[in-house]
């Protein structure tokens, strides 16, 4: 993407703006604007991590759809379905990195059924396809709902990720001169590196391995790269696996950062829904975009308006849609 | 080959029932049923099963004939029954205590707004985006409601809303409130029916079919298209005025996901190509609901309803509707030799 002079220009003053918000201790003005500096830094922090969090449940929506056309709403019951999994993994083998790749692998596992049994019965009818994912998320959030019933499950995470850590930033001086940094949960950290990590380890497998062209050349003309003798349905397959997995894999996480619940799922799907209408259907760097847009939106909505921050969230999705249609980053259908 | 498929031509109603005799048997049917009927089952079955159906044809009518499967038809059905309850009285005394004749057209007028406003932001995307929007526009307004309590009242929502009292009858008994629904629904009917078949009704389904023939043609596809958003807002909102009116009250409960999911439910296992599978579907569903209870427990309710929403959508696309339509064909098949 390349940028003109002057939107360079705005875009620097933009980021120089954002680092001085951080690093400049603050003048009153502008603790009269936005409040105290720990409330914004804080917010923008929460924004950025559960943007993470986002990312990792939106980057299988939308992997699936850019290669199936498939639009699964039954995602969010996927998330849901992974952090019970991954729960009761960990509560029985007493290991939280144990019920982290339970989630992932039953929630692969899950999807490849899926793909299998269901979808390539009813290929390239889309509407039917979408209808069908509806149906099983009633089903699944009722018989969730009957194995692991109505109460709110909360992780134990491992110490060594428990806890808070000291980060540079210094939100305000007291009295006697010394400085008080910001100190944030590491977990929260971990979970937005996990987040850039697999959005890196996906773009690598998308560009840089066989699988991955077979996928980018099915999302461009599928019936060619049937006719080229790939086997599609395979391909599908993992692809599928590889959404779910995604999926469970964020249940897991996203249910140690916060909690796990009946309802869960709908929440989930939503953000999905809306990260992707934001940064586009099947684009990866598009979910990225869409999930930081979405999380601080979220974030900064819950902490500056707070009965209104769903319209926020809105706003950016009806701007996005007056604009651009396709989403940020999304291909013209 | 699904029949589901907005793209997929279908010919044009191939079940039609409207002024055959059927219709006429069914309307007498259900003029007559409060007389043979306990008022539990003129009311709690009879007078819901309407209202639902009411707002299933709002669906219907985008999905069926325009090809539009929007999920937010129950969210402008809910829009209107909070407008009833924040423009009428309510016991939590924020209303503004109007008159009905002024509140109901507001509520219907601010369901249709809705509703065309979601158009404008569905229709600039095509095909499987809608149902994505739609649900997201929906679940924004259920989070703002559950979130605002301004004009909302948040999650208790607002209750004690009766029906008016006018020509000297209570509405809100369950003989009058029943007539009411089924005249409000025999009216939408027969509109959707008769839409169906002016030329706007015959060039939305032929922008369902082919929009860029359409479009070549000299058609404006998203006018017409925001046009259905509105035409199915109205009925949406009549819908939501007669829903208010039923349950006495209203929260975000009312406009949740499941809530928008049944509609959806309700219309498609009704049959999507006709205004009769909309009521169909609500008859069966309210039936359902209410004798789930000794079927399966009323717990796993949900699990029955989608189970049977999956077979429908695997088996049998066009839902009740189909299968009759299926079975009389096969009838008519079997009595050709004799003729």
């Amino acid at each position: 993407m390349k940028l003109s002079p002057l939107s360079t220009v705005l875009v620097a003053l933009l980021v120089a703006m954002l680092v001085w918000l951080f690093v400049a201790s603050w003048p009153d003005w502008l603790t009269g604007v936005l409040g105290a500096k720990k409330l914004f830094v804080t917010t923008i922090f929460n924004g950025v991590t559960l943007a993470g969090l986002y990312f990792l449940v939106a980057s299988g929506f939308t992997l699936v759809f850019g290669l199936m056309r498939n639009v699964n709403l039954a995602h969010g019951s996927l998330y849901l379905l992974g952090a019970y999994v991954g729960y009761t993994v960990a509560e029985l083998t007493g290991y939280w990195l144990i019920g982290l790749a339970a989630g992932f692998l039953v929630l692969s596992a899950v999807g490849a059924v899926m793909q299998i049994l269901v979808f390539r019965r009813m290929e390239g009818d889309e509407l039917r396809q979408t209808l069908v994912t509806i149906g099983l998320s009633i089903v699944a959030a009722d018989l969730m709902l009957a194995t692991w019933g109505g109460k709110t499950y909360q992780f134990s995470i491992p110490d060594w990720l428990n806890g808070a850590i000291t980060t540079p930033i210094i939100l305000a001086h007291r009295s006697n001169g010394d400085a008080v940094p910001l100190t944030y949960p590491f977990y929260r950290l971990v979970v937005l590196a996990a987040a850039i990590a697999i959005g890196i380890g996906l773009w690598l497998l998308l560009n840089r391995t066989r699988i991955g062209v077979m996928i980018r050349a099915g999302v461009d003309d599928r019936m060619m790269l049937s006719a080229t003798g790939v086997n599609v349905h395979m391909v599908f397959a993992a692809v599928f696996a590889i959404g779910a997995g995604l999926a469970g894999f964020a249940g897991v996480v996203g249910g140690s950062a916060l909690s796990i619940a009946p309802g869960e799922d709908v929440r989930y799907l939503l953000a999905s829904l809306v990260v992707v209408i934001v940064g586009g259907m099947g684009s990866i760097p598009g979910a990225a975009i869409g999930a930081l847009l979405i999380g601080l939106a979220e974030q900064i909505g819950l902490a500056y308006f707070p009965t209104y921050g769903v319209v926020l969230t809105f706003v950016i999705m009806v701007a996005v849609l007056a604009f651009r249609p396709q989403g940020i980053m999304g291909r013209p259908a | 080959m699904s029949t589901l498929d907005p793209a997929a031509a279908a010919p044009a109603r191939p079940w039609s029932i409207a002024g055959s005799p059927l219709t006429w048997a069914a309307l007498a049917l259900l003029l007559v049923y409060p007389f043979v009927a306990s008022p539990f089952f003129i009311y709690q079955v009879g007078g819901y099963a309407l209202v639902l159906g009411i707002i299933a044809l709002s669906l219907m009518f985008l999905a069926g004939y325009g090809g539009m499967v929007s999920l937010s038809q129950m969210s402008a059905a809910g829009l209107a029954g909070y407008m009833v309850a924040i423009l009428g009285s309510n016991s939590v005394g924020t209303g503004f205590d109007w008159p009905w004749w002024v509140v109901v057209p507001m509520a219907v007028l601010v369901g249709a707004l809705f509703s065309t406003g979601t158009g404008l932001l569905a229709v600039r995307t095509a095909g499987i985006y809608t149902i994505m929007i739609t649900l997201a526009i929906g679940m924004a307004l259920f989070l703002l409601t559950q979130q605002n309590y301004a004009i909302f009242n948040g999650h208790s929502g607002f209750a004690g809303i009766a029906a008016p009292v006018v020509l000297g009858v209570d509405w809100h008994q369950p003989v009058p409130f029943y007539y009411l629904a089924l005249f409000v629904a025999a009216a939408c009917y027969a509109a959707v029916l008769y839409v169906a078949r002016a030329p706007f009704g015959l060039a939305l389904q032929a922008i369902r079919d082919n929009p860029r023939r359409m479009h070549a043609l000299g058609f404006h596809v998203l006018a017409h298209r925001v046009a259905a958003y509105a035409f199915a807002g109205v009925i949406a909102g009549l819908g939501g005025v007669l829903l208010v009116w039923f349950n006495g009250r209203i929260s975000p409960g009312t406009i949740g996901v499941d809530r928008m999911i049944d509609i959806l439910v309700i219309a498609i296992v009704g049959g999507i190509r006709h205004p009769a599978g909309a009521f169909l579907g609500a008859i069966f569903f309210v039936i359902l609901e209410t004798f789930a209870i000794d079927i399966v427990g009323a717990e796993r309710f949900n699990t029955m309803i989608g189970m049977l929403f999956l077979v429908v959508v695997v088996f049998s696309p066009d839902g009740l509707l189909g299968l009759w339509g299926k079975a009389r064909r096969s009838l008519q098949r079997q009595e050709l030799p004799n003729n």
